[in-house]
């Protein structure tokens, strides 16, 4: 289901569509199909305007047996059309989702346009002729609600037949099934009477440029090939495999010819530390990983800040605590990347707002971890590594210059006129330490976890040096903040009597429902920020300018926390934390509660 | 391999001891073993041909952590247990580097149990230095995981209750490619070990019995004293009768029920003996030639236990980068942006 969702996605963006979609599927690789944890959705939104969300409720929902049915009929609206395999509901499935009567025929789905489809009987007919075995024949019944839906939102189809013979070309009698099925749907939504006209959506206006259609998580390991070629250090990626991050590994794997180097390593643990040890030796070091493993590697990030070498921690969050929800999104890891550290441990977080803003935010990473020579956190989530959108392809001269320099020279003079490298004598500005790579003469030098004293780097237990290095480190975080632009704000920047402030992937969900709040003749301001620490210079101010501040997030309150904390400001906050994205529907109204003074 | 480090094609510069020991007060307890290790180490390194520049020391943490601050080479002092998975990552990264690894029992088969026994499977080119003094010295005095069964400690008052590891036994276990065994008493042993291990191409794992002589003295001293030494140790020479003993009255035969056991040689004629080879692909002698003694109280075997080549990782890794650039050029990031299907607007 996952592959049919994500070609019609495709289908749509090369018709031009705005699209967004909202990939849904369970934890366990071959849950048992029937049962609603067995249930694989594929959400997706097309529009002939520009749209920042997946959608809100669904207007045609394919629900391929009872238990999708069950588990997806409360998200679509009434009025809409539901189109559902009528082989599948049989009394064995209807039981195993847990109907007592069909819902088919107890009236339940009156508010909705139903539409019964022998899906899987007319799948075998069209396959058997083949010779495909009716067991496998079955298989291909996807690809026939595929044709039937590219049918009535009239999306091309030979770009789908040529796809299939790509994409399933070592295996001649599937991608012939699979034709054909795909085929005799598409047929059916012609030929039968049930639908009186297909659906026409026009393409999006969106600024003019050659666009593709990414992931977050391809938009990622893009950004990463990016900020390696931009700084001219190859890439390291030391990782252990875990939901909804592996697609990084695999991406970058397969570009070897980047001088990418991917390292699969035992644990959690080795993935982080083999990234320090690359970055150490002059590699732009890099792991991925997920919430469980942030945990793991907290110790190597501790030891990244005490070393002061560039190192990029990318952490694709999921529903936690523990196991969790590893499908399911969620932003409930904002105050562990602050704060999951012992000792005073401060680093550059920042996040990405949206599939395809993945690529700048990963070169963005890179720029601020080679440039004071620091770990970095960058937070995406699991709907945005998973999820989709066309995005207008950058210009590559127009990349920033990622180049910094290594040190080749002995940098301090003892009182008898030696000559040594101190590896802990900082730039002025910004308080980075140099960087000299082994293999460099005479500029040979040990630094470790150990406090270290500022300057020479030997190993300190000084109480006032200490509390120096704690204050310096502290100070060079935070003051990258003069070199990060000023947030800016949308909307009714002037007049505003409500701003909302939002991180990650939420920015399409607010996005949407300012735009609808204004519509309505409200006054309503918004920020999206993609650095989280330090923050915009501007950031404070902003926030003092409105009368009431508005923090949605998928967590119960963290960076509200922060700001309440940082700032002094009344931030409230909308929570949501049931694995899934906000709707622009849902925001619009905390919007207007707020407004309104429902809530306060 | 990066733009900014330029290959030195001068010959490698000579060099003493006193070029290769850092300005660091070195900070061990006076009389550890420690001492001796590093001395054997820094008067190695003048007769490896390599330059101070290429050399890394890489460790975890625990008082032979301390080691890469003493050598004027480039160092890093870690984590506790992760020095093989940080040395793996600039290894691969760094072929043209030596990677050195220096650990404890604690460090090594504790803690960072996981990231050794893997680094030796991978046989990545690096050496593993274990200093295995079957005590926690930087925390004062706690058993370990290869302190004998029974150990009274601070941690243990009424005797440990753990089977101690056979760091040999462990690394042959691992599919290590090279394991060997020294001891801080011998200087030239612990030197030509060393050298062996330093040229094997892979990990390399020498387990070094060093004397801790503040919280666990004398652990060596049944095997490693030097009046005792002929009788308990069993030195193992490639291609050589396993004997020992004074005028090497004692040998070990392969025993197809007991394994490899100790005999007189007398007893047994000399063509009875085992011929050590330490290039058998098969690592089941090696692991049978490790549970000879079962502590360090029995005649014990010291030497080359296991070094067979095999595909060194990161050869292997670079190997594989090169292939891709080599059969789809360099990488165009233009052209992968546009590797999706594409549309204009």
């Amino acid at each position: 289901m996952q592959l049919t969702g994500d070609r019609f996605t495709t289908s749509s963006a090369l018709v031009g569509n705005d699209l967004a979609t909202l990939p849904d599927f369970p934890a366990e690789i071959r849950a048992p199909a029937g049962t609603l944890a067995g249930v694989s959705a594929f959400q997706v939104h097309i529009s002939d305007h520009d749209i920042t969300t997946p959608g809100d409720a669904p207007t045609v929902l394919v629900a391929m047996n009872p238990a999708a049915l069950r588990s997806q009929i409360d998200r679509v609206d009434a009025g809409a059309t539901v189109i559902v395999n009528i082989d599948a509901f049989d009394d064995r499935s209807l039981t195993k989702a847990g109907y007592s009567e069909n819902p088919l025929r107890d009236g339940s789905l009156d508010a909705y346009t139903v539409f019964e489809v022998p899906m899987t009987s007319l799948t075998k007919g069209a396959v058997e002729p083949l010779g495909v075995k009716p067991r496998d024949a079955e298989r291909s019944k996807n690809f026939f609600a595929l044709g039937l839906v590219s049918w009535m939102y009239t999306r091309p189809v030979d770009r789908t037949l040529e796809w299939i013979d790509k994409r399933f070309a070592s295996k001649p009698l599937v991608v012939a099934a699979n034709k054909a099925a795909f085929k005799a749907g598409h047929a059916f939504g012609e030929t039968a009477e049930l639908f009186d006209h297909p659906y026409d959506v026009k393409p999006a206006k969106l600024p003019s440029g050659t666009y593709t259609n990414v992931t977050g998580n391809t938009a990622l390991a893009w950004g990463l090939i990016a900020a390696s070629q931009l700084s001219g250090l190859p890439l390291f990626l030391g990782s252990y495999p875990i939901t909804p991050a592996s697609d990084i590994l695999h991406e970058l794997s397969k570009h070897k010819n980047f001088n990418v180097r991917t390292f699969q390593a035992e644990d959690e643990i080795a993935g982080i530390g083999a990234a320090l040890g690359a970055a150490y030796g002059g590699n732009l070091g890099v792991t991925t990983t997920s919430g469980p493993g942030m945990a793991l590697k907290a110790e190597t990030m501790g030891l990244a800040v005490s070393l002061e070498l560039p190192l990029l921690v990318i952490d694709i969050q999921r529903g936690g605590p523990s196991t969790g929800l590893p499908t399911k999104t969620e932003q409930a890891d904002l105050l562990m990347a602050l704060h999951g550290r012992h000792g005073e441990a401060p680093l550059p977080i920042i996040a990405a707002k949206s599939p395809s803003h993945c690529f700048e935010v990963a070169i963005e990473a890179a720029r601020l971890a080679l440039t004071w020579r620091t770990p970095v956190i960058l937070l995406s989530d699991g709907y945005l590594a998973n999820g989709t959108e066309p995005w207008l392809l950058p210009d590559i001269d127009s990349l920033p210059d990622l180049h910094i320099e290594f040190a080749t020279e002995p940098n301090h003079t003892d009182e008898n006129g030696a000559q040594s490298f101190w590896p802990y004598l900082r730039d002025p500005e910004t308080l980075a330490r140099p960087l000299a790579l082994p293999g460099t003469p005479d500029l040979m030098h040990r630094i470790g976890g150990l406090e270290k004293t500022d300057g020479s780097g030997n190993v300190d237990y000084d109480p006032v040096n200490h509390e120096r290095m704690v204050e310096v480190r502290a100070a060079k975080i935070a003051g990258i903040a003069k070199d990060l632009p000023d947030v800016e704000v949308s909307g009714d920047v002037d007049s505003a009597d409500l701003l909302v402030v939002g991180w990650g992937s939420t920015w399409g969900a607010i996005d949407g429902a300012v735009a609808r709040a204004r519509a309505a003749g409200h006054k309503v301001a918004a920020v999206h920020l993609m650095h989280l620490n330090p923050f915009p210079p501007n950031l404070g101010e902003v926030l003092k300018r409105y009368p009431k501040v508005l923090v949605p997030e998928l967590n119960l309150g963290q960076l509200s926390r922060v700001l309440r904390a940082e700032f002094l400001v009344d931030a409230k906050t909308v929570s949501k934390v049931r694995g899934l994205p906000f709707t622009a529907a849902e925001l619009e109204q905390a919007i207007l509660d707020h407004l309104t003074g429902v809530l306060s | 391999m990066t733009d900014t480090i330029t290959p030195v094609d001068d010959p490698v510069p000579a060099t003493t001891r006193k070029d290769w020991s850092s300005d660091q007060e070195v900070r061990w307890c006076p009389g550890c073993g420690d001492y001796s290790i590093l001395a054997a180490v820094q008067l190695l390194m003048p007769e490896l041909g390599i330059r101070r520049e290429d050399t890394v020391f890489v460790s975890g943490i625990g008082c032979a952590a301390r080691f890469p601050y003493y050598m004027n080479t480039y160092g890093m002092h870690t984590i506790h247990g992760r020095a093989p998975a940080i040395a793996t990552g600039l290894a691969l990264a760094r072929p043209d580097l030596h990677v050195f690894v220096v650990s404890g029992d604690g460090d090594a088969l504790s803690i960072g149990g996981n990231h050794l026994i893997h680094a030796l499977r991978r046989n990545v080119n690096i050496t593993i230095l274990l200093f295995n003094n079957q005590i926690y010295g930087l925390t004062k005095g706690q058993y370990s995981p290869t302190s004998e069964l029974g150990k009274v400690t601070k941690s243990t008052p009424f005797g440990s209750l753990d089977q101690p590891f056979n760091p040999i036994s462990v690394a042959l276990g691992a599919e290590a490619t090279f394991v060997a065994r020294t001891h801080d008493m011998d200087r030239q042993h612990m030197m030509e070990t060393f050298r062996r291990a330093f040229e094997h191409k892979g990990s390399t794992l020498v387990e070094i019995y060093q004397n801790c002589n503040v919280f666990n003295d004398g652990a060596f001293g049944a095997i490693t004293a030097k009046q005792v030494r002929d009788d308990m140790l069993v030195p193992l020479r490639h291609g050589e009768p396993i004997r020992f003993g004074v005028d090497g009255s004692k040998g070990v035969v392969l025993d197809p029920q007991k394994g490899a056991r100790i005999v007189e040689v007398a007893d047994v004629g000399e063509d009875a003996l085992l011929v050590h080879d330490e290039a058998r692909p098969d690592p089941g002698v090696a692991f049978m030639l490790s549970r000879l003694a079962r502590g360090p109280h029995e005649p014990t075997p010291i030497g080359i236990f296991r070094a067979v080549e095999r595909q060194e990782y990161g050869a292997a890794v670079n190997a594989q980068v090169e292939a891709a650039r080599a059969e789809r050029g360099e990488g165009d990031l233009a052209a992968l942006l546009r590797s999706g299907a594409t549309w204009d607007v």
